[in-house]
């Protein structure tokens, strides 16, 4: 049983010029394990903004609140010791990262998050499972990471990454976004298989209600403004699919 | 020899930091310097130690600067290495060129000539500390094959001023991969011209700058024959303040070098603040008649996304880095013709790298 625990989070991000820009303005959320949360809210609310700041990401500094996993103070880790600590991010935008090899990145990272490095046989054999299991081509373990892929394929392999790592709490920015139906089932089925194993949570971050089908939410948050404005069950994500996000916009920002 | 001193004006010794060359350009002695030199072989392929005035009739050795001319009017014995015609090499020939100490200049001279239709590896390997200014003559006789790996292991103080200059006879094969990771200034020209045609040169490098070194590659490959290939492929990474790392490629095709076939490429990969790349492709064609001629070069900065992806998924800052260099470098290193020396290469970047971050 694992908790993420977000208090209060005001995040900046440095601008054009040398002023910063605040993007979360006060975010509190909860995530348990055996949970899962989604997250729906119009474009540049700051929701990718939350995502990369419970991953670490260098741009977005912290200008108070406080994040913790299980307790630990998640703001005063590294990055990397984020990700070995439980965290795990499927990014939006997935980096291509020429000439490191999937399969080379996936056990160097396998290596780190288990703190041993697999027997070589076993790995492969984990590996091939793992991937078959997202339909993904073997061909793909010798490829570039995410280099020349598509959108759906790099999606997948955040998923891939995902299953191999067995992180406390998966945080899901936008997989769901460039997916065609069939992918979106196998996707959604890679969540769920994850999801079922006890002591594991998810913070989905989606713009669609297609999803939700496959993946139910225990919670769903509205996410307006750089702040959490409304939480409810499963049905406020039809409301917003039928009414959209108009409701919640302060009048000024209609601009 | 009516090589004037140079004073850093010209183009081709504007990158190169003469200050800190102590007099090896200008006119440093050679007599108290001294490099000492080992040589290893097959028991066919014939290594002497010709004194200045005996250099076989093999040596054509036409100096291009100063420093080359000075050198080769200075090295007190060559080592000649020469593989009789129709033999291939069973192992690789390793010429060690070992400086003891960089308070004097030195001056040395290589000759390695592959006779017709034989094959052979040949490992140089600079280490130590010196000032030292060589040439290295290669001529591959027609048909045959000849792989160099040159690596510059230098200790941090050593000064190294040289050129390597190939004769590429018909139909013969010749690689050549400069390893650069080691010395304070770094300066070397390797050079191909062609005997006959159907010649194939491949020349590639590995460099590793980091704080205050500066390593310097001059490629010249003449196209003076019809139907040769070149292939020039040079890749560098840069780190810490002051790490200074310079490419020229030039390639000359002659209006007799129809059905050329040339491409060339510069690749530097960018680890921190501080550094400086100058990387100058050079392509001057006066045949109409090519089947290709090209060059490309870039430079970029290890993307901080890249950190940030590999480290988001608990891989350590250090380790993602090897990564990433491991493939930038992987490929190049990876084909290096003596395979031991490919975990030596990557181990000692690995260092460089080590060092770098802490
Ligand atoms: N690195 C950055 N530099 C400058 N501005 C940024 C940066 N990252 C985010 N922003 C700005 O912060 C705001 C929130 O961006 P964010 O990516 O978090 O939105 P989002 O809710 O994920 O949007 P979408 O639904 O389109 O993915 C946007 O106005 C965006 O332009
Ligand atoms: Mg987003």
């Amino acid at each position: 049983m694992s908790t993420l625990e977000i208090r209060d989070l005001h995040v900046s991000v440095a601008g054009q010029g040398d002023e910063a820009r605040e993007i979360l303005r006060g975010v509190d959320l909860t995530v348990d394990s055996a949970q899962t949360h989604a997250i729906m809210g119009p474009n540049g609310s700051g929701k990718s903004t939350l995502a990369y700041s419970i991953a670490g990401h260098p741009k977005y500094q912290v200008t108070s609140g406080a994040i913790t996993l299980d307790g630990e103070d998640v703001l005063a880790m590294s990055v990397d010791a984020r990700a070995r600590a439980g965290l795990f991010l499927a990014m939006q935008y997935p980096v291509e990262v020429p000439g490191v090899t999937v399969s080379n990145f996936l056990r160097t990272a396998v290596t780190a998050v288990r703190g041993e490095a697999p027997k070589l046989r076993e790995f492969v054999k984990e590996l091939n499972g793992t991937m078959k299991g997202l339909s993904i081509d073997p061909v793909f373990a010798q490829r570039n990471l995410n280099e020349g892929f598509s959108g759906g394929e790099k999606k997948r392999h955040e998923i891939l990454q995902l299953q191999l790592l067995n992180p406390k709490i998966a945080i899901l920015d936008e997989t769901d976004s460039g997916l065609d139906i069939d992918a979106l089932k196998v996707v959604s089925a890679g969540i769920n298989a994850y999801r079922e194993v006890p002591g594991h949570g998810v913070l989905l971050i989606t713009h669609y209600t297609r999803i939700l089908r496959y993946v139910r939410p225990d919670f769903v948050h509205v996410f307006v403004g750089g702040r959490i404005v409304e939480e409810g069950g499963p049905e406020l994500a039809e409301e917003l699919e039928a009414n959209g996000y108009e409701r919640f916009l302060p009048a000024e920002v209609m601009s | 020899m009516s090589f004037e001193v140079p004073t850093g004006r010209e183009e081709a010794w504007r990158f190169t930091p003469l200050r800190r060359l102590r007099g090896l350009h200008g006119d440093a002695p050679f007599d108290l310097g001294k490099i000492v030199t080992a040589a290893k072989a097959d028991p066919g392929v014939a290594v002497m130690h010709p004194h200045h005035g005996d250099l076989r009739n093999g040596s054509a050795f036409l100096p291009q600067d100063r420093v080359s001319a000075r050198a080769f009017d200075s090295f007190e014995e060559a080592t000649a290495v020469s593989v009789p015609a129709g033999l291939t090499a069973s192992q690789p020939v390793m010429i060690s060129l070992r400086g003891e100490s960089a308070e004097h200049a030195a001056a040395a001279h290589t000759l390695v000539e592959v006779g017709a239709n034989a094959s052979a590896v040949v490992v140089l390997e600079y280490s130590g500390s010196a000032t030292l200014a060589d040439n290295v003559e290669f001529v591959v006789g027609e048909g045959a094959s000849l792989s160099v790996v040159s690596l510059q292991d230098w200790d941090d103080d050593a000064v190294h001023l040289s050129h390597h200059a190939a004769v590429v006879g018909k139909d013969a094969t010749f690689f050549h991969t400069a390893v650069s990771l080691g010395g304070s200034v770094v300066r070397l020209a390797p050079s191909v011209r062609y005997a006959g045609p159907g010649g194939n040169a491949e020349l590639r490098g590995v460099y590793f700058a980091d704080a205050g070194q500066h390593l310097e590659h001059r490629l010249f490959i003449d196209h003076n024959e019809p139907n040769c290939r070149s292939r020039v492929t040079y890749k560098g990474a840069l780190q810490g303040n002051g790490a200074h790392a310079v490419w020229i490629g030039d390639v000359m095709i002659r209006p007799e070098a129809t059905g050329t076939d040339s491409y060339e490429a510069n690749r530097n990969l960018v680890l921190t603040d501080g550094t400086r790349v100058d990387s100058v492709p050079n392509l001057e064609i006066s045949t109409g008649e090519v089947v290709r001629a090209g060059h490309a070069s870039t430079s970029g900065r290890l993307e901080d996304e890249y950190l940030f992806y590999l480290m988001a998924r608990g891989i350590s800052a250090l380790e993602a880095r090897r990564l990433v260099i491991r493939g930038f470098f992987g490929e190049l290193v990876g084909q290096l013709a003596v395979p031991e020396l490919a975990d030596q290469v990557m181990t000692a970047i690995g260092g460089k790298l080590e060092k770098g971050l802490s």
